[in-house]
């Protein structure tokens, strides 16, 4: 604890001295996130030299081994440095599908030389990472995929069509799950294999969704050449290397909740700037209630995702409550964004005025409804939740 | 730090849970009900609790306690609730303990405190009047008179006040110069000339009492802490139950919901189990959930006060909040689960209800922390 502490000083020092103070101003658009990547566009040079700063540190992969790029933190180390840069309200240095999923599939499945190729880059912010998962007909039952990919001895070809492959039109590689086998068990014959963007035969279309914007693609493989080196794990056995990567994306969609709440204002404060108090009170009293409901289950959430890291801290996994974190962040901030457009009225309602911010509120409320579709659906992480932890039968 | 427990609350959880399952499981509940017991609880139990340093987990080791803190509290209040185990230890061991060490004076601590560790007094608290939880809107007042006090109201839901050694009262003392009332508390002798105590027996076949104060002279040093002062104790006492009580809920909530579990494990309907049901498996997983942040909540309420918090009377209060819904919740889902048995007095499950329907609402619904909450961060 003391060595925590003193940590949490050095830490202190070192954000004071060396994040910009661009970078401790609250987002407001989708560029001031930072994906990084060949083709990144840095929004200025604040955000190039931040995540530079992070990145020498290994502070953009905090908990990651330095070969790799990390810093070889503990948990609780990595915890304050998000305490230390929470208090300051910097922001994330690099956001990434390869730091949140593709790392912690490889650190745990990859051979030495994978690890070596892959996660530096990732560290650095140099190559961005897509996810190839689902298919039109595997989404929630994402064990029927489809995409056949053939060993052709020294290399593989892989032909098929992945489908809500988040930024697949910016990213630079793409981990993907392809069939190897079709004679099994649906969950046999699964491979995960990595192959660059740019290979012939790749081509991303985005889809237009209820937003407005674009954030998904359909991408399409015909005849793509994959190198052999770049199977991870065993062949056909790829469904493992899966599963454990979706644990880590439920957290992940779980723990954003908070991320996002901590950025946007207190339901409460947009609702009283709106809508005004009568007495001391918000004036639409049925409205007021369901607000203090929500953010009193946001509370107990938060407080959840505290005790359940501290307890993965104290040597237990999160296992299947990674599911219950999905299921009810997800839920939740739903919930809280209903309550903003109902709180917001018809100043909510607005989609291209300045005022709106060319309706933020509003696109970033109909994308929340994807929230308990992505990474497995509500329906599905209960199921989870029912057959793992309560031992139903049947489940 | 604080919401996972350490090695002496782990023990302590375990000490308690075989404890009470042992000595007061629900069947000891039903044979006190079932034989109209004189005061509803079992005073053996009550003596044994003391033996184990449970009747005294807040008070300081100079007056006999073990002072293990709220944390230690709640896990006993836990295992409690898991078995709907009746004894003073609210009245007593959370709310008059904490009423007597915060403001107690010297001779007050010396002669309450020890008999609290040692099982050998019961002490309720008279706050309430009305159908609702409101400390906020009492009427009893409190009158100079010579050297001391005249009492006189109507007080209500006064746990264990059917059996209680001593009172602690509160009443207005007076007003501020902008009008607002103001609280002291008392230590009173429930045998004092003027007081008419009827037992209430409650729907789940636990005592609380109404006490009348009918022009009460009570001696001066009475008083507990400063006079027209009785508001910042009160807010510790209140802060205190409503962790407690919350924890109780906890344990109740979670027995309720693992027994609802068990039960359509076995449960054959169609000629399947009936937890085979999705319709079933989703609520009983949504249910999970919420339990896991009730635990969650109380756990950071104990830690809140056990730290001192400055925001702990909001901690508590969205804990009371979420453990009013989430154990209703439970309760709720739980009869429906078990279908016509659900509706028996011979399955436990009823009891639960009953049960958690009190301790809903004792000091505040979710409605009154909901809106208390809201006060709290002004809107």
């Amino acid at each position: 604890m003391t060595n925590l502490k003193a940590f949490s000083l050095e830490v202190r020092t070192w954000l004071e001295d060396n994040c910009p103070d661009e970078m401790r101003q609250p987002i407001t658009s989708d560029k001031d996130i930072c994906w990084g990547g060949r083709e990144w566009q840095f929004q200025s040079k604040a955000q190039k030299i931040w995540m530079e700063l992070m990145a020498k540190k290994g502070w953009t992969v905090p908990t990651w081994p330095v070969e790799y790029g990390g810093a070889g933190l503990s948990r609780a180390e990595e915890m304050v440095i998000k305490k230390e840069m929470k208090r300051i309200g910097a922001r994330s240095p690099l956001d990434s599908f390869g730091i949140w999923m593709l790392g912690p599939a490889l650190l745990k499945f990859g051979t030495e030389d994978q690890k070596k190729e892959h996660l530096p880059p990732v560290a650095r912010g140099e190559i961005r990472w897509c996810q190839g998962y689902s298919e039109p007909a595997a989404g929630s039952d994402l064990a029927s995929l489809a995409t056949k990919c053939e060993d052709m001895g020294d290399h593989f070809i892989v032909n098929g069509q992945k489908v809500w492959t988040s930024y697949a039109d910016q990213a630079d590689w793409i981990f993907c799950l392809v069939r190897t086998d079709n004679t099994g068990k649906k969950h046999h014959g699964i491979s995960f294999v990595l192959f660059d963007m740019k290979t012939d035969g790749v081509e991303p279309k985005p889809i237009k969704l209820i937003s407005g914007r674009s954030p998904f693609c359909e991408t399409f493989f015909k005849d793509v050449r994959v190198e052999k080196k770049n199977l991870v794990g065993v062949q056909d056995k790829g469904w493992d290397v899966a599963k454990y990567l979706l644990t880590h994306e439920r957290e992940m969609i779980g723990g954003q909740h908070e991320v996002a709440g901590s950025l946007t204002r207190p339901l409460h404060e947009l609702a009283a700037t709106v809508l005004g108090l009568d007495d001391g009170k918000l004036s639409d009293t049925m409205l007021r209630s369901k607000i203090a409901e929500t953010e009193i289950d946001e509370w107990a959430f938060s407080m959840t995702l505290t005790r359940k890291l501290a307890e993965a801290k104290a040597g237990s996994s999160l296992g299947a409550d990674s599911s219950m974190l999905k299921y009810y962040g997800t839920e939740l901030n739903k919930r809280k964004y209903e309550l903003m457009m109902d709180a917001t009225g018809h100043d909510g309602l607005e989609w291209e005025s300045d005022r709106s911010s060319d309706g933020k509120l509003a696109r970033t409320w109909l994308r929340t409804k994807g929230n308990s579709i992505e990474g497995g659906t509500s329906e599905v992480q209960l199921n989870i939740i029912s057959k793992h932890i309560l031992q139903l039968p049947g489940a | 730090m604080g919401l996972v427990l350490n090695e002496d609350e782990s023990l302590l959880q375990d000490a308690a849970e075989g404890f009470f399952a042992d000595k007061a499981p629900v069947k000891e509940l039903r044979k006190l009900r079932d034989n109209r017991d004189e005061i509803g609880f079992s005073q053996s139990l009550w003596k044994e609790m003391a033996e184990m340093g449970f009747t005294g987990v807040l008070v300081e080791e100079e007056y006999g306690g073990v002072d293990m803190g709220f944390m230690a509290s709640g896990i006993i209040a836990e295992q409690m609730g898991r078995n709907l185990s009746a004894s003073p230890f609210l009245s007593t061991a959370i709310l008059a303990a904490t009423a007597i060490r915060e403001g107690g004076s010297d001779d007050q601590k010396s002669r309450w405190l020890p008999k609290i560790s040692s099982g050998d007094a019961i002490i309720a608290l008279a706050l309430d009047e009305r159908a609702k939880h409101n400390p906020d809107n009492i009427t009893t007042t409190a009158e100079r008179s010579g050297n001391g006090f005249k009492l006189n109201g109507s007080k209500a839901m006064v746990v264990d006040g059917h059996v209680a050694d001593a009172l602690i009262v509160a009443a207005k003392t007076g007003s501020q110069e902008d009008g607002t009332e103001v609280t002291s508390l008392f230590l009173v002798d429930p045998n004092t000339n003027g007081i008419s105590t009827e037992r209430t027996i409650m729907l789940d076949s636990r005592n609380s009492a109404r006490v009348d104060f009918n022009e009460v002279e009570i001696s001066g040093d009475a008083l507990i802490g400063n006079i027209d002062d009785g508001e910042h104790i009160l807010r510790k006492v209140l802060n205190a139950g409503r962790a407690a009580v919350s924890a109780e809920l906890l344990g109740a909530g979670s027995q309720a919901f693992e027994s609802t579990v068990a039960y359509i494990k076995e449960r054959k309907q169609f000629g399947k189990i009936i937890g085979e049901f999705q319709a079933l498996q989703h609520r009983a997983s949504h249910l999970y959930s919420e339990i896991e942040n009730a635990r969650s909540a109380v756990m950071a309420a104990l830690t809140a006060l056990d730290k001192n918090d400055d925001n702990s009377e909001d901690i508590c209060a969205m804990t009371k909040a979420k453990l009013g819904s989430v154990a209703k919740l439970a309760s709720q889902e739980g009869v429906q689960m078990h279908g016509g048995v659900g509706m028996t007095d011979e399955y436990d499950i009823g009891l639960f209800m009953k049960r958690i329907r009190v301790l809903q609402e004792l000091f505040g619904d979710a409605s009154y922390h909901m809106n208390k909450v809201a006060l709290s961060n002004e809107y």
